[in-house]
């Protein structure tokens, strides 16, 4: 029988500060056997070398900041056959999409050391906001076991197997008391997508939304919940304004909080 | 009269994007430029307004691979702005998560993206091959590390467990002893890295640097210390910007780092090294004279080798900490906010990383600054190459530029890190 090919896989960096594709190196005990699986195409964190494309598989991590890099994501689709973006910068610009919500105006006051060397875009956007994505793999940073999910699931073409209800779930299932209901720190977990095993409340510390909207969140009715208990608006904006600020939900709820 | 250039356009085995620039003209070299075009995150610009318990959660996404430095230099930051010192074992503690960052960030950069050049081989993957058992040791080593960030940070990369005054939750003192079997055979495995390090090829290159570190009075540095150098410097960290200044090059996304009125300076393991050894544990000391490294050890090559023997120590220094470990009373102690500046600074595995606040009194940042280490090697690494080439022109052209990228490679350059703080001034 003939040998099959290795499915060709690349990684790629926009924006970010490389934590998610460091988690597949970190991925100590697989990392040997998903090289056995798979090739590692083009990953320059990890190589020298660079196997010309096209690629089956891109991981692409960052957002969109650069003209240059606007740019550079169109051909990165081009030569993937399957391109999935991983972690909050890839999926919802991240945390530097905190630029996002500044006037433009307020910025013409605002000075550089020597301004005409930097190339920047106004906002820092998702990957989907520019080139369709066959899958994205939410976290601040991704996690391990969902990444070797993704690839493995890719590997055999099936769907993979994670999950869009939110942190409560994953908080119930672990046996945390609820933050929620014994007035303990404010916490985004009800309106936040499950995939870290609900690891803050089980430090007796409130969910920061590192995975995203979950799907269909309430985040007016957590808002007001939280407001009951003496949340003030600033306090509410910097909860949904961080990691996945410019995630749609989280951005308009913390819109209603601006003034 | 013969031109040549060198020009690698994306290096690979490092954290982030930065590129090679050399023309040789002449035999001489007439222009080096190590490019960093990793786009800029503004972190020093939104941190105005968060609250000053965010810091350390917003300030490690600017690494992934170092983000308890950086959680690091920013609590202590916020407690010298309020007046508040952690002590006993909360302080013993943060002693080893960082640890652990030395352990994983030193695996990773030892084995996975400096061996590789030493050995010639693109990555760890084809040196697997030939070296297996060399690599699963590596990884088994690097996974120690990890295991330790995680237990007492809740998950290797941005951890979750830190926050002003101490932690959210106490590791027991169970979970801490299970660790210590591993962590002997971390120290064994890190004495033979050590001895394997120093059996590679290194280049003939030494440069006479001024080496910067922390330094304290009973231990190798983590967290607090003066600032010292080898040519006199020793300033309490919050002299920091009288006595260095960053420079904005057109090159770079990155600001270049200074001396004043002396220029280039180096960071990191050979400069902790050669201004803390009598600090180091004996066995440690020991392994280090076993291979003739003894300090000033002026060769960056050789970082490699300092990389292993601070793994010994990190090692060590986690089952000390381990064995004296008694459960605190309480996770964290009120750092409650009062307005002023505070300064903090701790060494990152790739050299130390100063951090600087303002607050006011409802607690909220009004001014960041932010120095990482890439940033304040970046001078260095020119300098490097300047000095470096000359000698070697009669090399191929791609064994001379991979051996360029190798001499960047020394520094564990985080180019991520050093492109986070093109400050914006508001006038």
């Amino acid at each position: 029988m003939k040998k099959k090919r290795k499915p060709k896989l690349a990684v790629w960096k926009f924006s970010s500060c490389d934590g998610c594709q460091l988690t597949l190196l970190d991925c100590e005990d697989e990392l040997l056997a998903v090289a056995e699986n798979i090739e590692i195409a083009n990953f320059p964190e990890a190589s020298r070398h660079v196997v010309k494309g096209p690629y089956d598989l891109s991981l692409v991590e960052g957002s969109i900041t650069t003209p240059h890099d606007a740019e550079r994501i169109h051909q990165v689709r081009r030569s993937s056959k399957v391109l999935i973006s991983i972690g909050a910068c890839a999926t919802a610009g991240g945390i530097q999409a905190l630029r996002n919500f500044k006037d433009v105006r307020e910025f013409t006051s605002i000075v550089y050391a020597t301004p005409s060397y930097i190339e920047t875009l106004n906002k820092s956007t998702s990957i989907a906001d520019h080139v369709f994505v066959d899958f994205e793999l939410r976290g601040c940073p991704i996690s391990k076991h969902q990444l070797v999910e993704v690839l493995s699931a890719y590997l055999n073409g099936r769907k993979p197997a994670t999950p869009t209800y939110s942190v409560c779930v994953e908080c119930k299932r672990r046996g945390t008391v609820c933050g929620l209901v014994t007035h303990g720190p404010p916490c985004l977990g009800p309106v936040t997508q499950a995939g870290c095993n609900a690891l803050c409340p089980s430090y007796h510390r409130g969910c920061y939304g590192c995975f995203g909207p979950k799907e269909t969140p309430n985040t007016t009715s957590l808002s007001a919940y939280w407001m009951s208990l003496g949340m003030k608006n600033p306090d509410l904006l910097r909860l949904f304004r961080s990691y996945n600020a410019y995630a749609e939900p989280f951005r308009k709820e913390s819109e209603a909080h601006e003034k | 009269m013969k031109s040549r250039s060198i020009k690698v356009d994306y290096l690979a085995r490092v954290e982030g994007e930065g590129g090679i620039r050399i023309k040789i003209h002449d035999k001489t070299v007439s222009e080096v430029q190590f490019d960093i075009f990793e786009p800029p995150r503004f972190f020093e610009a939104f941190l105005r307004g968060r609250h000053f318990t965010e810091a350390p959660d917003i300030t490690a996404r600017i690494c992934g691979i170092c983000p308890i430095a950086y959680q690091m230099s920013s609590v202590h930051a916020m407690e010298s702005a309020c007046g508040v010192s952690v002590t006993g074992q909360l302080r013993a503690l943060r002693r080893l998560i960082y640890c652990g960052e030395w352990i994983e960030s030193h695996a990773l950069h030892i084995y996975m993206l400096h061996a590789p050049d030493f050995l010639g081989y693109q990555d760890v993957l084809e040196m697997a091959r030939d070296h297996g058992d060399a690599v699963k040791q590596a990884l088994k080593l690097k996974k120690i590390g990890n295991e330790l960030v995680t237990l007492v940070g809740g998950r290797e990369i941005h951890p979750i467990n830190v926050r002003l005054g101490g932690f959210y939750k106490l590791p027991t003192r169970k979970e801490l002893l299970e660790l210590v079997d591993r962590l002997k055979w971390a120290r064994d495995a890190a004495l033979e890295t050590v001895k394997l390090t120093a059996t590679f090829p290194f280049p003939d290159f030494e440069r006479e640097y001024e080496f910067v570190a922390l330094r304290h009075e009973e231990e190798y540095p983590f967290n607090e210390g003066k600032l010292v150098s080898n040519r006199g410097l020793d300033i309490p960290i919050s002299e920091y910007e009288n006595h260095f200044a960053e420079e904005h090059v057109s090159h770079s996304n990155a600001l270049h780092s200074v001396m004043k009125s002396r220029g280039a300076y180096l960071v990191g393991p050979l400069a902790r090294f050669n201004l803390n050894f009598d600090k180091l544990t004996p066995a440690a000391q020991q392994a280090s004279r076993d291979v003739g490294l003894v300090p000033p050890v002026k060769n960056q090559f050789k970082s490699i080798i300092v990389r292993s023997v601070e793994t010994v120590f990190a090692c060590e220094e986690a089952l000390r900490i381990i064995q004296e470990y008694e459960t605190p009373e309480k996770p964290a102690i009120d750092v409650p906010p009062r307005p002023g500046v505070g300064y903090g600074c701790t060494e990152a595995p790739r050299g130390f990383l100063y951090h600087r606040y303002r607050i006011n009194d409802k607690g909220l940042i009004v001014e960041a600054k932010i120095v990482p280490p890439t940033s304040q090697n970046q001078k260095s690494m020119e300098l490097d190459l300047r000095d470096f080439v000359p000698a070697r022109l009669n090399l191929t052209q791609e064994k001379l530029t991979w051996q360029c990228e190798q001499a960047i490679r020394n520094y564990d350059p985080c180019i991520s890190c050093a492109t986070h703080f093109i400050r914006l001034e508001f006038q």
